[in-house]
């Protein structure tokens, strides 16, 4: 397949990462799953410009990052708002558009979220390493050769001239996620919640959580109402396999939501974001409130359905479009 | 001791926790060394990934696929053929240490809180074979089991924020080795110019959970030239 020239970073910002779905079945050798911390966005940047959903996508994170395309190529930038400007105009996000050679896009500041994704039709020409083409950025693979993105970086695509088509593409308004400074997280207690005191899990409950700014792709870390364990507990428990969304509690009794980048841990975990909330945690940044509620099991997997339902409403939408 | 009975508690919507005894043991890691082969031998339909560590493993699946449920009925169904199938051998591994110096920073420490001296420190060190219980914390870091008595110690209380490549580590009960740079909160003995981690290889690490492991010391010339 013939793989060109499509795209060269002017300046990169202070952390742009190829990410795709993630890496998954090598646990066993303490490789952790990586890729994109919003795969809702990841996947619609996808959709839109007539890429498969787990394609890899530039995850831009907070700012700073200018790109020139280097020859016609169908783009799309979902997520946070990071004010993408096309040229020196705005740029509209959620939808696919052609930057023509010499155009450039850049993103200017946090508007709303933090992590801003762009597609590109084709796909970028990336291989694969241990199954996915995300980067793991403390071991130094997948992507870049591990590493960020930086300035004089030229990335090919494949084929993008057909994707030139989708132009237009746009995702339905009300599927879009917002992104607020307050955020409500719903979780399901466990797996160790009854070692904790009972008023520390209404505490969890109750209170409102500062997002601190050492937060990164490993973990959000946050500062609040410390949450006790039971007096007869050690502060950290047996090593075990941990997944996204799992809330550790150190012994300084303030919640971590573990992210993309660990894969086994050895803190005690009173609850776990549900599934249909984590692209969420992608989009919520230093000095952000996020507050805990408790749902069932039932309620979990409805949300994961409405999720579903929404990539799907959007597919379909695709398919009815005139030619 | 391993339970009479598997333990399920769940982390979220998407993956349960199964354990299997309460204490990190050879007797109880061969357990879950031995079921997570016999899930590797019969594939369920759903599951994305499985973490084997101590004394558990973490199931994580898709729950548009299958349940918890079902998870739990094909697991009970699986206990069956726990002492029928054969578990891979283990395979031994020499792994060559440049100890002390600048490249154990914590050498001194570790000596004079239990009132030994380096000598012996690398004597106790390299006079047990280890288990390699689980890999974790970070691609091909092996935690390995048990210390000898008189080489326990506990992690530094504040842990380094830059910790070498290859550096081989204790805490507790365990020993370690780190794959690349990182931080980290071990106690520092030497280092290994030995890769634990290639991405490009199959399997991607040198130890897998269940191989034994045997260090033995080097000089700092040699450490050089096996770096070449």
């Amino acid at each position: 397949m013939a793989a060109v020239e499509t795209i060269e970073v002017l300046t990169p910002g202070p952390l742009t990462t190829f990410q795709d779905l993630g890496r998954f079945g090598y646990g066993r050798y303490g490789v952790p799953p990586s890729g994109a911390l919003d795969t809702f966005s990841l996947r619609a940047a996808n959709l839109l410009v007539g890429n498969k959903e787990n394609e890899a996508c530039l995850e831009i994170t907070m700012f700073g990052l200018k790109i020139k395309a280097l020859r016609d190529v169908a783009i799309a930038v979902t997520g946070g708002d990071l004010l993408p400007f096309y040229n020196d105009k705005p740029l509209s996000m959620w939808v696919s558009l052609i930057l023509k050679e010499g155009d450039t896009l850049s993103f200017r500041g946090m508007k709303g979220g933090c992590r801003s994704y762009l597609s590109i039709g084709g796909g970028f020409f990336l291989p694969e390493v241990i199954g996915s083409r995300s980067t793991n950025l403390s071991s130094g693979f997948g992507g870049l050769d591990g590493r960020p993105v930086k300035k004089g970086d030229i990335f090919t695509a494949h084929l993008p001239e057909p994707h030139l088509e989708t132009e237009g593409r746009w995702f339905p308004q009300d599927l879009i996620p917002r992104y607020k400074s307050e955020w409500r997280l719903r979780v399901i207690f466990g797996p160790q919640d009854v070692q904790f005191t009972k008023k520390a899990k209404t505490t969890f409950c109750n209170s409102y959580y500062q997002v601190n700014p050492q937060s990164d792709r490993t973990g959000i870390r946050m500062t609040g109402p410390i949450i006790e364990r039971r007096p007869n507990v050690h502060e950290s428990i047996i090593s075990e396999g941990v997944i996204p969304g799992a809330i550790q509690v150190p012994g300084d009794g303030q919640p971590i939501i573990i992210l993309v980048e660990i894969v086994t841990g050895g803190y005690r975990k009173i609850a776990t974001v549900i599934t249909a909330d984590l692209p969420l945690l992608g989009q919520i940044k230093p000095g952000d409130i996020v507050k805990f509620e408790q749902v069932s099991l039932d309620k979990a997997y409805k949300a994961i359905r409405e999720i579903e339902e929404r990539i799907k409403r959007f597919k379909e939408g695709l398919l009815c479009r005139p030619p | 001791m391993l339970y009479d009975k598997f333990q399920y508690r769940i982390m979220g919507d998407r993956s349960v926790l199964v354990e299997l005894g309460d204490e990190i043991s050879p007797e109880v890691n061969r357990r879950v060394r031995e079921f997570y082969a016999i899930i590797l031998e019969n594939p369920i339909e759903g599951l994305l990934e499985i973490v084997p560590a101590y004394r558990s493993f973490l199931i994580i699946y898709n729950p548009l696929k299958i349940d918890l449920f079902m998870i739990k009925t094909k697991m009970e169904a699986l206990k069956k053929k726990i002492g029928k199938i054969k578990i891979p051998e283990p395979k031994t591994v020499e792994i060559p240490v440049v100890y002390g110096g600048k490249y154990g920073p914590d050498m001194e420490w570790v000596a004079q809180y239990h009132k030994i001296s380096i000598e012996q420190v690398i004597q106790l060190h390299t006079g047990t074979t280890y288990q390699v219980y689980m890999i974790g914390f970070m691609p091909g870091f092996p935690y390995m089991g048990e210390l000898p008595e008189g080489l326990a110690t506990p992690r530094r209380e504040t842990p380094r924020t830059v910790i070498p490549q290859g550096s081989v580590a204790i805490a507790q009960t365990q020993t370690g080795i780190y794959p690349a740079e990182s931080p980290g909160g071990w106690q520092i003995l030497g280092r290994t110019p030995l890769k634990l981690f290639n991405p490009l290889h199959s399997p991607p690490t040198l130890l897998e959970m269940g191989d034994l492991v045997q260090f033995f010391s080097i000089g700092e010339e040699v450490f050089k030239q096996w770096q070449q």
